[in-house]
C-alpha cells in the first residue's frame, strides 16, 4: 500500500451531516457572528438571505467535526501510523447558497496530494478538498485546505 | 438601514481599520473544541504541550470565528453589510494559545461597484491578527458586498 492509496488520493469520501438546528445557529451566532439574519427568524426574513441561517463560519466549523468523525482507513497499511498535525489554512472558500436553521448538510472530502515539507523534515503535506451539500444536493460550501501529516 | 455607520463609500482603499482586542480563554478553546475541532492539543493543556502548537491550543476554525466576532464588533455590525461569498484565503500561522489576547487590523485593498447592481458595491479586505507579542497569527483575504448610501437612503 502507497500513501497515496493510504490518504486515498483522487477519492471522494462521505464524512458524514451535520443538522443546523434554530437554536444552535442562534448560540454560534449569537457568540460569534452576531449579525441578524442569523439571530432572529423575523429580522431574517426581511434580510437579502430570507430567513434565518447559519453563520458560513458555522458551517465551515461543521465540515472539521464531520472530518474528525469520520474513520481514517488504515487496513493494508503495515507502516507506523502517520500522525496528523496542525493545517496552515485554507484557500478558495466559497459560501454558494445559504444553510437555513433546520438544513442537513452532508460534508464530502477529497485529498488532492502530498508532498514533502521542506522547513520540517519528515512531514508532509497533505491538500484537500472540502465541500457540504444540503437535502436538495445543492453544494452550499467548497474549500481547499491543507494538513501536516508526519510520516515515518 | 438608515443611520448605519459604514457603507460602501466609507471603505477607502489603502485605510486600516482596528479590530480592537479579544483575550481568549481556555474555557472556550475547549469549548469550541469540544464540539467542532476535538483533537487532543484543542482539549488539553498537556496534550498542547507536546504537540506543535505547544499548548493549550485555538482550533483554526474558533480563530476564524473570533475573528469574525472582532469584525461584527468593529464595525460589520454597523455597516450596510449584504454578507460576503467567500474567503480567498485563510492562514494559521501562528498558534493562538489559551491566554493570549488578540488584536486585529483590516487593511481595505480594493472596491468596486457591481456592474449590474449599482447600489452594491465590493470591498477587497486583508485582515491580520496579532498576540500580545505582535506576532501575526492570522492572515484572511475576502471581499464583502456593501449597500452605497444612495441605497440606503443615509
Amino acid at each position: 500500500m502507497t500513501l497515496d492509496d493510504y490518504f486515498q488520493i483522487g477519492v471522494t469520501v462521505t464524512l458524514g451531516s451535520h443538522t443546523f438546528e434554530p437554536e444552535a445557529v442562534k448560540a454560534f451566532a449569537r457568540k460569534y457572528d452576531p449579525q441578524p439574519f442569523h439571530m432572529d427568524e423575523a429580522a431574517a426574513r426581511n434580510s437579502v438571505l430570507g430567513g434565518l441561517c447559519a453563520s458560513g463560519w458555522h458551517t465551515a466549523a461543521a465540515w472539521m467535526k464531520c472530518n474528525l468523525g469520520a474513520h481514517r482507513p488504515a487496513d493494508g497499511w503495515d507502516g507506523p501510523e502517520p500522525e496528523f498535525g496542525p493545517s496552515p489554512g485554507f484557500r478558495n472558500l466559497r459560501w454558494l447558497k445559504p444553510v437555513y436553521a433546520g438544513e442537513t448538510v452532508t460534508y464530502t472530502r477529497t485529498a488532492l496530494g502530498h508532498r514533502p515539507l521542506a522547513s520540517r523534515p519528515g512531514w508532509r503535506i497533505l491538500t484537500v478538498k472540502a465541500e457540504g451539500f444540503d437535502s436538495t444536493g445543492d453544494k452550499v460550501i467548497e474549500f481547499e485546505s491543507a494538513v501536516l501529516v508526519k510520516v515515518q | 438601514m438608515t443611520g448605519k455607520k459604514w457603507a460602501y463609500e466609507d471603505f477607502e482603499e489603502g485605510a486600516s481599520l482596528d479590530l480592537g482586542s479579544k483575550r481568549v480563554t481556555a474555557e472556550e478553546i475547549v469549548e469550541f473544541a469540544s464540539e467542532f475541532d476535538f483533537q487532543p492539543m484543542h482539549l488539553d493543556e498537556e496534550a498542547g504541550r507536546k504537540s506543535i502548537l505547544g499548548g493549550l491550543s485555538a482550533s483554526g476554525w474558533h480563530t476564524c470565528a473570533m475573528f469574525m466576532r472582532m469584525l461584527c464588533d468593529a464595525f460589520l455590525l454597523e455597516s450596510t453589510s449584504q454578507g460576503a461569498p467567500g474567503v480567498d484565503m485563510v492562514k494559521w500561522r501562528k498558534s493562538v494559545l489559551a491566554g493570549d489576547t488578540l488584536t486585529g487590523r483590516c487593511t481595505v485593498l480594493s472596491k468596486r461597484l457591481s456592474k449590474s447592481r449599482p447600489q452594491l458595491g465590493f470591498v477587497s479586505m486583508r485582515t491580520e491578527l496579532f498576540n500580545q507579542r505582535g506576532e501575526t497569527v492570522f492572515e484572511l483575504e475576502n471581499t464583502g458586498m456593501f449597500l452605497t448610501r444612495e441605497a440606503v437612503g443615509a
